[in-house]
């Protein structure tokens, strides 16, 4: 079995590199002692500071096809527990689970004393790290914290090199993805002396309306604000922002990865994109600390299954294959190919080559000859021509009439793979799974990226 | 003979298909692929656009999905209720094909209808006044009333006439109670109504108003008088108290008062009606409900859905068995007894391609029984169809323009059982709409 152990940011040890991320689940000790029994590695705890008061209600969400919590939003700020009740609990969770992480998140007003004060809190009370929360985007960075020191590099900077002054446990920089390049302030961290980036924070957004009260959501007694999203819906964003630090070499440090981590498959992604530990929080508020255990077994049943013995083996394979779109090659080419099996024939890979891509999907086998030129409103009304009875035994002596096991061919849709330029949006809408795969078709024409047609042509640089 | 109490009546003739949840609804709707030119819709014989309405239950969008509906099946909801979904939409979808249930496109439907009546049944159009030429409906089912609201959305006048006292035809009176109630069917009737729709019920065209008279006031007459009366037997004993024919014994106890059904019953037929009729006797109280047809299981002409629900209310099917009479009780002249049968056996195929039924000498048994029910088809009304000068029939079925609906006579249109031999609602609706739609061309072209 595929070894998950830990050795994050130079000390930070873990038997495995899942963390609850700074956020509800990691509130109080209670929490994240039944986590870590659950079978988590380590715990971003809730983040503290000078408490605050918190508004109710505090999370709306985007639902998607009745999928609940896509995206999650909330405008719940840090902390709201007394400081020296939080402290004492970390002290208590490190004494009774001295194996696993527990790292402190911390936000504190943008003064040296403070940030030196709140570090030697944390690390009195055990932490085996500290998380810079640089990256909560609502409410506290109305107050100078959080995403307004994350937006600019140069805050960030100082203020990491306060905490250096003082720490003496790894110092980890949480980012915030609401900002143009999120590599500025990557390597403002990294020249302030941080040992690691967590990325992302939330987003800013706002998830929906009331459409009867016209209240955005959450509604507070009429009233909203942004909040930040996270979950499922924010994964691309934050697996682009990881690859960006991770590939760039002055903001190069270990990465903990989050951005609506839920599966084992996701932790698996931010691995490859240079992660060292994962962190999940609206996982584990959807389904509770449960969903520990499949993240694990089915990490490491992947990682058996492709022969990588630790997460060393793994980490960052998939950076290299991440160029600029300049260094693509111009010559591979695919195309789409339907497996006539397959087909159940609802042709919704027809409708969107036809609105959506390039015209090169037609529904023309049963046609005399191909047919590349009939349009989907002529298929339509070829159909809405036809006159459909109910067929009844007694008068058409076929009890069978109705069912139809197999794909009438003419709703089989046929590739025009000349015509075809291998964009795969026919395959991403096909509801079946294998039946539309992309072929790579042999050009005979050798690698050639566009950086090197436009030398060679000596022409400069066309969009 | 006993009889139920009308507060009885609802609890026995709980609905087979409920309406779904709204959450159900919602789930459901959001199971659907949304296929391009979607076979759904093209097995519907009305065409009813099935994505788009359920993409906009899914949507929350109610009234738009009732109305994308209506737009191509002004009798959405009893279709909602009585199609046999399994061998036309539901059967068309393509999720079969992948290892998945088809979508409940019937109980979506219905969630969108019902919402629809819930809220007023407003349409999204409102026809003028009506406009001459007039145009005759004769027979108030659904193939009139779908051909109605096609003049009507035209603006041109209709009259609807109908010997009974209820509009709605076999929606109102033959349709299983457990999945369409008069009161439902008779909804639909005043939807059309309230299009401008006039009705003239309890009016026998040919006995209380005559086809000359409607040829000289009406630009069109659009024949829609479905099929005539069961089948007789033709056995002895066919007059005896207690045996009934099966659209009477429907009719009878979803509209009148007293409903009546015996201890034991003997249902013969094996098509859809006789099953109606076999599981309404089972739900009235019929202790024993036995449904005789002289084929197999695999020739009996019902859907097999339905033949599969009806042993599941309790019927028991008797398979290659014959009546060859009906007995009196022991000790009365007047009242059933017994059905006396006669084995069969399937012997080489015949016209319609199933094995033909012959009688095995000697085999004769009787089957005891207070109650026995025809169904074994509806004859033609050929009496008045042979008053239509110029409508010409094959096998008693008036022959039309499949496009058209249009007869060999260019002023009757014709549509529903009485053409098509008895299919479904939908198929008369079809048939309606199509009648109408190629009226208005007809009378736009000439009159306009």
């Amino acid at each position: 079995m595929a070894d998950l152990s830990t050795v994050f940011a130079g000390s930070i040890r873990c038997p495995n590199p899942f963390w609850l991320a700074s956020g509800p689940p990691a509130n109080c000790g209670e929490q994240v002692m039944r986590a870590f029994d659950a079978g988590w590695g380590g715990a971003v705890w809730k983040t503290l500071g000078e408490p605050i008061v918190n508004v109710s209600s505090r999370y709306s969400s985007v639902d998607w096809n009745r999928q609940r919590m896509m995206g999650l939003n909330n405008i719940e700020l840090i902390t709201d527990r007394p400081l020296d009740v939080n402290l004492r609990e970390i002290s208590e969770v490190k004494k009774r689970y001295p194996r696993h992480a527990v790292i402190a998140s911390l936000m504190v007003e943008s003064r040296r004393e403070a940030w030196h004060q709140i570090v030697r809190q944390a690390e009195d009370a055990g932490a085996d790290g500290l998380e810079l929360n640089f990256g909560c985007p609502h409410g506290m960075s109305e107050r100078g914290m959080g995403s307004a020191v994350g937006q600019v590099p140069e805050y960030a900077e100082m203020i990491t090199g306060w905490v250096k002054e003082a720490a003496r446990t790894p110092v980890l920089v949480k980012l915030t993805p609401n900002i143009s390049d999120i590599r500025m302030v990557a390597r403002a961290a990294k020249r302030g002396g941080a040992d690691g980036l967590s990325a992302i924070n939330t987003i800013n957004s706002i998830t929906g309306i009331d459409l009867d009260t016209l209240t955005p959501r959450p509604d507070v007694g009429g009233r909203s604000s942004h909040g930040g999203y996270c979950g499922p819906a924010v994964k691309p964003i934050a697996l682009h922002m990881i690859q960006q630090i991770a590939a760039d070499a002055e903001a190069r440090l270990p990465i903990s990865g989050i951005g609506g981590i839920s599966t084992w498959q996701d932790a698996a992604e931010f691995i490859l994109l240079g992660s060292g530990t994962l962190q999940v929080c609206t996982a584990a508020m959807h389904y509770g600390f449960r969903i520990i255990e499949d993240l694990i077994d089915g990490l490491s049943n992947w990682m058996d299954s492709k022969g990588f013995r630790t997460l060393d083996d793994v980490r960052g394979l998939s950076l290299a294959r991440v160029v600029e779109w300049k260094n693509l090659d111009l010559n591979y080419k695919i195309v789409a190919r339907i497996d006539p099996e397959k087909c159940i024939g609802c042709d919704l890979c027809y409708t969107a080559c036809w609105d959506g891509a390039h015209q090169c999907i037609h529904l023309d086998r049963t046609e005399a000859s191909p047919n590349g030129h009939r349009t989907p409103a002529q298929v339509e009304a070829q159909s809405a021509r036809r006159i459909a009875i109910t067929p009844i035994a007694k008068l058409d002596g076929d009890r069978l009439a109705g069912s139809r096991p197999v794909t009438p061919l003419a709703r089989i849709p046929r590739v025009d793979e000349e015509e075809c330029v291998g964009c795969n949006l026919c395959a991403l809408v096909c509801p079946v799974d294998g039946c539309i795969t992309m072929a790579q078709i042999d050009t005979g024409r050798a690698f050639e990226s566009w950086e090197q047609r436009a030398a060679a042509s000596g022409k400069g640089e066309h969009c | 003979m006993h009889s139920v109490s009308e507060d009885d009546f609802a609890l026995r003739f709980r609905e087979i298909h409920p309406p779904l949840a709204p959450q159900a609804a919602l789930e459901e709707a959001n199971r659907c692929l949304y296929c391009f030119d979607a076979p759904c819709a093209a097995a519907c014989p009305t065409h009813i656009d099935v994505p788009r309405f359920i993409k906009k239950i899914a949507t929350g969008n109610l009234r738009g999905s009732a109305l994308a509906i209506l737009e191509a099946n002004i009798l959405g909801s009893s279709c909602a209720r009585v199609c046999p979904v399994d061998v036309l939409c539901e059967g068309a979808c393509v999720l079969v094909r992948s290892h998945q249930k088809p979508i409940e496109i019937g109980r979506l439907q219905r969630h969108a209808m019902d919402h629809f009546y819930a809220t007023g049944a407003s349409l999204n159009f409102q026809p003028g006044a009506s406009k001459a030429p007039r145009i005759a409906c004769v027979g108030a089912g659904p193939a009139s009333l779908a051909c109605a609201a096609e003049l009507r959305r035209a603006g041109f006048g209709v009259t609807i006439f109908d010997s009974r006292p209820l509009g709605g035809g076999l929606n109102t009176y033959g349709v299983a109670e457990y999945k369409l109630t008069p009161s439902d069917s008779l909804r639909e009737v005043e939807l059309i109504r309230s299009l401008g729709a006039e009705f003239r019920f309890g009016t026998s065209v040919g006995d209380d108003v005559s086809l000359d008279e409607l040829e000289k006031d009406y630009a069109a007459i659009f024949l829609a008088v479905g099929l005539g009366p069961t089948e007789a037997l033709g056995i002895p004993g066919q007059d005896l108290e207690g045996v009934v024919d099966a659209l009477t014994f429907i009719a009878d106890y979803k509209t009148e008062r007293t409903i009546r059904v015996g201890r034991k019953v003997v249902v013969i037929g094996g098509g859809n009606t006789a099953i109606d009729a076999a599981n309404a006797a089972r739900r009235l109280g019929a202790e024993e409900v036995q449904l005789l047809y002289r084929r197999g299981e695999r020739e009996m002409p019902a859907f097999l859905f339905e033949y599969e629900h009806s042993k599941l209310e309790g019927v028991r099917f008797r398979f290659q068995t014959q009546p060859v009479a009906i007995c009196a009780a022991a000790g009365s002249s007047i009242a059933v007894g017994a059905v006396e049968c006669v084995r069969m056996e399937l012997g080489a195929p015949d016209a319609s391609g199933r094995r033909r039924p012959e009688p095995v000498a000697g085999s004769n048994f009787k089957i005891e029984c207070d109650m026995a029910i025809a169904a074994i088809g509806q004859s033609r009304l050929l009496q008045f169809l042979e008053k239509t000068r110029g409508v010409e029939r094959k096998a008693g079925n008036v022959v039309t323009d499949a496009e058209t609906g249009r007869t060999a006579n260019p002023r009757y249109y014709a549509g529903g059982d009485c053409v098509n031999g008895g299919r479904e609602v939908v198929d008369a609706v079809a048939a309606g709409k199509r009648a109408g739609a190629a009226m208005v061309r007809w009378l736009e072209a000439s009159h306009g």
